[in-house]
């Protein structure tokens, strides 16, 4: 029974929603409901209490970690992850259920929390130090290490207002990892970064797990998931829909639900209110012959393609996407109105059903995993919908300049460069 | 909420989590455990504050001074208020404006403390009482930086200091209490209601008015109207500044009042804010 570090049993989180005309957020709100309460006495709560939309983020989940495992959780945007880290760090209590913990918690939701861009690197140290629950004593123990880990000595005295965004993340990184409590809750920090710090990331993270520490490793990176753990649970929609083997766990993940691969359809319970009269519809990718694939290779062109419904008519909508990496890294950004001719020609959308559809030329991209991103909306004026993980999918690159080696190749892109060879003479 | 017991057997701490309902445990022990966390934060408040100001430091003093400055010129000139005794009218209203800026910076900082923290609150576990707490401390440093020109002042104008100055740390405890009162208050609610933080520059400004800031506490007529007037804290808090450092009407009565009023907004407050803090990292 003591084996067990965290024992989750039925725990459920439901979040109130609803529509922005029915919350009570501001004074004035609340003075009107409470006098629609008095002069319908005869209604009663049940009718008026109930217009707030619930939406339980969380759900019956029951589950055990035993001591000195690396647990990871895997799911899909709003799948309830980050709901299950937030309530298992105490930041937010459930609606039902209960979690029983041996042992200190620490937890890491995000790097650098608590920065104050005006303080030094040293002066951060200790403040988020403090923050994430360590002692003086101990942050004065680490000090020497958490600033040879960062790599930003010679800046350490400076304001990190002054530090590049790769030395902030260094340094806050730096800070989070010399943590050491018996338990560990982490959500997605290796996302950010460049891949040289990730490496390092995922290193210390895996020097964790060998520490025999309780981890519980939250992640959209298959790769690091499949690297730090050897048992994963999946979330969908709130609910544990499988407690596995990790390789099993992430087939699962990347070939669940309805959506075939290569496509991704919204059903009209994930459209929020806020998106109307933007209905999408499905996001699909196509190889060059049609076909719906989710690999796609490198020295073919595909095809992105979004279906959506207008509601009503709509003036200076875009359409687009953003393309990014496994590690969540940028790639490029793309809407259907770029080309001045098209945003003259469709800047005004009557209500209808559209396609937007763009073809992606051959040799861009490189081998890897990557995730399409969908944004609808009016610049500087409003975003309509975003999905921000719609689909993932895969690039081959068999055929690609330079296979005659078989080193992986960094970075996103691998285009087919024109290069002369001139023999110059002496 | 959540409780915290060690086992032996185990030698680990257990924590339970489950849903908490009504009104819960004020937990005060928590505070003491997280006693470096509020200091940390007090040191950033400080640290940052005049950070990138030219003049710095200097800030601390010139708030209180230049206020005293319009004061004297307002009302001890023009509308030449009484002082109580032959006390000068400038040293009057400074003796009054150090707890009164003590206090009304406490309870503006600590009343939109929560929000202003709110990357701290969603993203980590702490006693969230940690972070007014801190807010209204962390004035202390001000405060005791404008209290080295009142002694300027008082050397100025000849006036002599009394052993009745022992007494100022109670009356600076009073009044950060009553902050801390207000501001648990304050500042849970403007989590849900955005509509408070507006509120507070307008309810400091009618509080001040209700206190013996600019005029002395004489003018209240005898009697009943003196127990209500002492119901306002702050009351008590200037009256027994001007007496321990002025040697001006001791402030007895009216101190046992006021602090009666202080410790029941302070529980009340502290019941209520442990009540909201459930909710705080959902809807802040």
């Amino acid at each position: 029974m003591s084996d067990v570090a965290i024992r989750v049993e039925n725990l459920g989180k439901r979040y109130r929603i609803g529509a922005l005309s029915q919350r009570r957020d501001t004074l004035r709100d609340q003075l009107v409901y409470l006098g629609t309460r008095l002069v319908t006495p005869l209604r009663g709560r049940g009718t008026l209490a109930q217009p707030l939309d619930e939406v339980w983020a969380l759900r019956d989940v029951s589950f055990e970690v035993r001591h000195g495992q690396v647990l990871g959780v895997i799911g899909r945007n709003g799948a309830g992850k980050s709901t299950l880290l937030k309530i298992l760090s105490r930041i937010t209590e459930p609606t039902t259920g209960n979690v029983r913990i041996r042992g200190r918690v620490g937890s890491l939701l995000e790097v650098g929390t608590g920065f104050h861009p005006e303080l030094t690197g040293r002066e951060n140290i200790y403040l988020n130090g403090a923050i994430l629950g360590m002692k003086r004593t101990e942050i004065e123990r680490k000090f020497d290490e958490i600033v040879a880990f960062s790599e930003v000595e010679q800046f350490i005295d400076t304001p990190v207002k002054r530090y590049s965004s790769g030395m902030y993340l260094r340094l806050a990184f730096a800070v989070a990892a010399h943590l050491e409590p018996e338990i560990l809750v982490v959500d997605e920090v290796l996302a950010v970064g460049d891949a040289e710090f990730q490496r390092k990331c995922l290193g210390k993270m895996s020097d964790v797990a060998q520490q025999g520490r309780t981890v519980l490793f939250v992640s959209h990176n298959m790769s690091a998931i499949l690297r730090l753990t050897q048992e994963s649970i999946v979330l969908e929609k709130g609910r544990l829909a499988l407690r596995a083997p990790s390789p099993q766990a992430v087939d699962h993940y990347l070939s669940a639900g309805h959506d075939r691969a290569g496509e991704r359809i919204w059903e009209s319970s994930e459209i929020p209110p806020e998106a109307a009269p933007f209905q999408p519809v499905a996001l699909r990718l196509r190889d060059r012959r049609g076909g719906i694939v989710d690999t796609v290779r490198s020295t073919e062109p595909f095809v992105v393609e979004m279906e959506y419904i207008l509601s009503a008519p709509l003036t200076g909508l875009r359409v687009g996407f953003y393309l990014f990496t496994a590690r969540g890294e940028a790639v490029l950004t793309s809407f259907d109105l770029d080309e001045t001719a098209m945003f003259e020609r469709h800047t005004n959308r009557p209500a209808g059903r559209y396609l937007s559809r763009c073809l992606l030329p051959a040799d861009i991209l490189n081998q890897g995993r990557y995730t399409l991103a969908v944004n609808a909306s009016s610049y500087n004026v409003r975003r309509y919908f975003m999905d921000e993980q719609a689909l993932e999918f895969n690039v081959d690159i068999t055929g690609a300049p330079g296979m005659q080696w078989s080193e992986p190749r960094p970075g996103a892109i691998r285009p087919r460069l024109e290069w002369q060879i001139e023999a110059l003479k002496p | 909420m959540v409780s915290e017991s060690t086992v032996q057997k185990a030698e680990l701490s257990v924590t339970d989590i489950r849903p908490s309902r009504g009104w819960v445990a004020l937990h005060l022990r928590d505070l003491w455990k997280y006693r470096e966390l509020i200091y940390f934060l007090i040191w950033r408040d400080v640290k940052v504050r005049y950070k990138q100001a030219a003049l710095g430091v200097a800030w601390a003093v010139i708030q209180p001074v230049m206020t005293m400055v319009v004061f004297s010129v307002i009302f001890g000139e023009l509308a030449r208020l009484p002082t109580d005794g032959d006390i000068p009218y400038p040293v009057f209203s400074y003796v009054a404006l150090l707890p009164w800026h003590l206090f009304a910076n406490a309870l503006q900082k600590s009343g939109i403390s929560l929000v202003g923290n709110a990357n701290l609150i969603t993203k980590i576990y702490f006693p969230r009482l940690v972070i007014p707490v801190s807010a209204v401390v962390s004035g202390l440093v001000d405060f005791a930086i404008a209290f080295l020109v009142l002694l300027g002042l008082m050397a100025y104008y000849h006036l002599p200091l009394s052993w009745n100055m022992l007494w100022l740390p109670l009356l600076i405890l009073l009044a950060l209490a009553t902050a801390l009162a207000a501001g648990l208050w304050l500042s849970a609610l403007n989590v849900q209601y955005r509509d408070v933080q507006h509120m507070i520059p307008f309810l400091t400004t009618v509080w001040m008015y209700a206190s013996p800031v600019v005029y002395s506490s004489s003018l209240i007529p005898e009697g009943n109207w003196q127990v209500i007037y002492a119901l306002n804290p702050m009351v008590g808090v200037i009256q027994g500044f001007r007496w321990a450092l002025l040697g001006a009407q001791a402030p007895d009565a009216s101190l046992a009042v006021s602090s009666a009023v202080v410790v029941l907004l302070l529980a009340t407050g502290l019941f209520f804010f442990r009540r909201m803090e459930r909710t705080f990292a959902d809807i802040v």
